[in-house]
């Protein structure tokens, strides 16, 4: 559905991108993580053929950025980082200009349609600038899904949003994903990113990794089984230390942590070991690192 | 065409929301509509005849044989404010081309906007029209006040003759359109550099200023406006809007202004 090869974007002397090379596949989550200045929205900004890029080639929806860019505009949408609402004008009206920018065959229909679904039929006629932030990314969400593109290009959607609004938001975004469209989400907030997306690339000026959040786990931090007993010591660790499939075993906080490539093979015998020296098992489970761990690993080593 | 059409009534509907745009466009017209009429009040309330020597040698001769002295300088008078009715296509049009372009900077409404299929020759179109048609349609609507109000108070047929002179029905219907594409052309190049709406007023308001310094030649006596001079401005004109809105076009480059504005 998106892909780059060697896409690069130099602003004068700064290099923005540097040769960006992703496949996104259709009706993915795909996440875009990386510190601020990363060059994320610049991403997104060549991505809808808003600013060309410097060199590389792309396609968004099977159509070639810098020769079909009317094309891309007409299948893609996008929520920017600021909603950019015309404020004294209401919110009915707001979308009402963007359903004919779009060319939309039903325009009135397809304005109510958005407007009901996320909630702000009943404010229609009051002005943009009246409504709370949560609100106004709300009408700007459905100002992106008017012309219903196949691709939705999301810059921090929930950037400045209380909880309510945020979640209001997320869960929007995954009903949208149900419907089969491709979200290309640009996001700082990495518990979102976890719960919505497929795949995740982390980026800063190039592309640092890719891949689902559980493997980039896995490949970051490996999998550890933390097993809580009733009483641990360091001779049991050191023990279990020796087996072949045991990358590592130590105790923290008086806990028995064990690195294990495969736990769902391997617990079993580790469980039967330490029943067999006496051990009292209170409770069996995976240490899991948050996706925040695993971001800042790559971006301080980056 | 119909992405022009809605681009018109957007800046239309979120132009004319702002009070002191809508002021402008209302009373600058009924101002440079009254100031005319006035002297022809005051010019025509002096019962002497002998005014003629108070007029540059120029004048008079304009004048011609049929006015008296004392309706000669009625028409000398009012031929100075004349030149106000070209000052109102300027004025307007940096008002609301300063607004509506700085006002997308502000609202930061022009990423969404270009992210939609308009191309940048639709969207300036749209914002020409959208300034260029109400300045036109004030200067024309204050020219009619005048010459209603000319009609009331002026009781000779030969000075209303010259105060409907063809030249300044030509001068506010061909120079009015050509100066308001100029003074829009000029406020969108202002304001694609600029990011302060007032800094994209004031920098766009010297384009008044060659009218300001043709208006007072005249009221010094250097020259006067006929006929000759008006198409002279007239075919100037549309070789320099034709050069302003190329260079409005080229200076509105989606890319730099996308990532230069903050």
């Amino acid at each position: 559905m998106i892909t780059t090869e060697n896409l690069t974007k130099e602003f004068n002397t700064t290099l923005a991108v540097d040769r960006l090379t992703l496949d996104v596949k259709e009706g993915e989550v795909f996440g875009f993580l990386g510190p601020n200045g990363a060059g994320k929205t610049t991403t997104i900004r060549m991505l809808i053929s808003l600013i060309s890029p410097t060199n590389g080639t792309a396609t968004v929806n099977g159509f070639r950025l810098g020769q079909e860019d009317k094309e891309i505009r007409r299948t893609a949408g996008i929520l920017t980082e600021a909603p950019g609402l015309y404020e004294n004008l209401s919110a009915q009206y707001n979308l009402e200009i963007y359903a004919n920018l779009n060319e939309i065959k039903d325009p009135k229909g397809q304005v109510e349609k958005y407007l009901r679904m996320l909630g702000l039929w009943d404010r229609r006629h009051d002005e943009a600038g009246t409504f709370s932030k949560g609100m106004k990314q709300k009408l700007a969400l459905s100002r992106a899904l008017l012309h219903e593109p196949k691709i939705l290009f999301l810059d921090e959607p929930t950037a400045a949003l209380d909880p309510e609004s945020a979640r209001l938001v997320r869960d929007f975004i995954a009903e949208l994903s149900k419907e089969g469209r491709t979200i290309f989400l640009c996001t700082h907030n990495l518990d979102e990113a976890d719960r919505l997306c497929d795949r995740i690339g982390v980026f800063k000026t190039h592309l640092l990794v890719v891949d689902s959040p559980a493997r980039m786990r896995t490949q970051v931090f490996g999998r550890k089984v933390v097993f809580h007993l009733t009483r641990v010591d360091e001779m049991l660790a050191n023990e279990l230390g020796e087996l072949s499939f045991v990358h590592e075993a130590k105790v923290v906080d008086n806990k028995l942590v064990l690195s294990l490539d495969d736990p769902e093979v391997h617990n079993p015998e580790i469980i039967r070991l330490l029943v067999g020296q006496g051990a009292e098992i209170q409770f069996v489970g995976e240490l899991r690192r948050s996706l925040e761990d695993v971001y800042l690993q790559l971006v301080q080593n980056s | 065409m119909n992405r022009v059409k809605t681009i018109i009534k957007k800046e239309w509907a979120e132009v004319f929301k702002n009070r002191m745009v809508l002021f402008t466009i209302i009373f600058i017209p009924l101002v440079f509509a009254a100031l005319p009429l006035i002297m022809l009040g005051v010019g025509g309330a002096f019962e002497v005849d002998d005014f003629t020597s108070e007029m540059p040698e120029q004048f008079t001769q304009m004048c011609g044989a049929g006015l008296t002295g004392g309706e000669c300088f009625q028409v000398y008078m009012v031929s100075q404010f004349m030149l106000l009715f070209m000052l109102t296509p300027l004025i307007i049009p940096i008002n609301i081309a300063a607004y509506s372009i700085v006002g997308e900077k502000t609202n930061r409404s022009l990423e969404p906007l270009l992210a939609t299929p308009i191309t940048t020759t639709e969207l300036l179109i749209g914002k020409n029209l959208a300034a260029v048609i109400p300045a036109v349609l004030a200067t024309w609507g204050g020219f009619l006040i005048y010459v209603v109000g000319s009609a009331i108070i002026v009781k000779s047929v030969d000075v209303m003759r010259a105060l409907l002179d063809p030249m300044w029905l030509m001068a506010v219907i061909l120079l009015g359109p050509l100066l308001a594409i100029l003074s829009v052309n000029f406020a969108i190049m202002v304001s694609s550099r600029v990011t302060d709406p007032r800094a994209a007023e004031q920098i766009s308001a010297v384009i008044i200023l060659p009218v300001l310094l043709i208006f007072f030649a005249q009221i010094a006596g250097l020259f006067f406006i006929n006929s000759t001079l008006i198409l002279f401005m007239a075919i100037a004109l549309l070789i320099i809007d034709s050069i302003m809105v190329y260079l409005a076009v080229r200076m509105f480059q989606r890319e730099s202004i996308l990532t230069r504005w903050k």
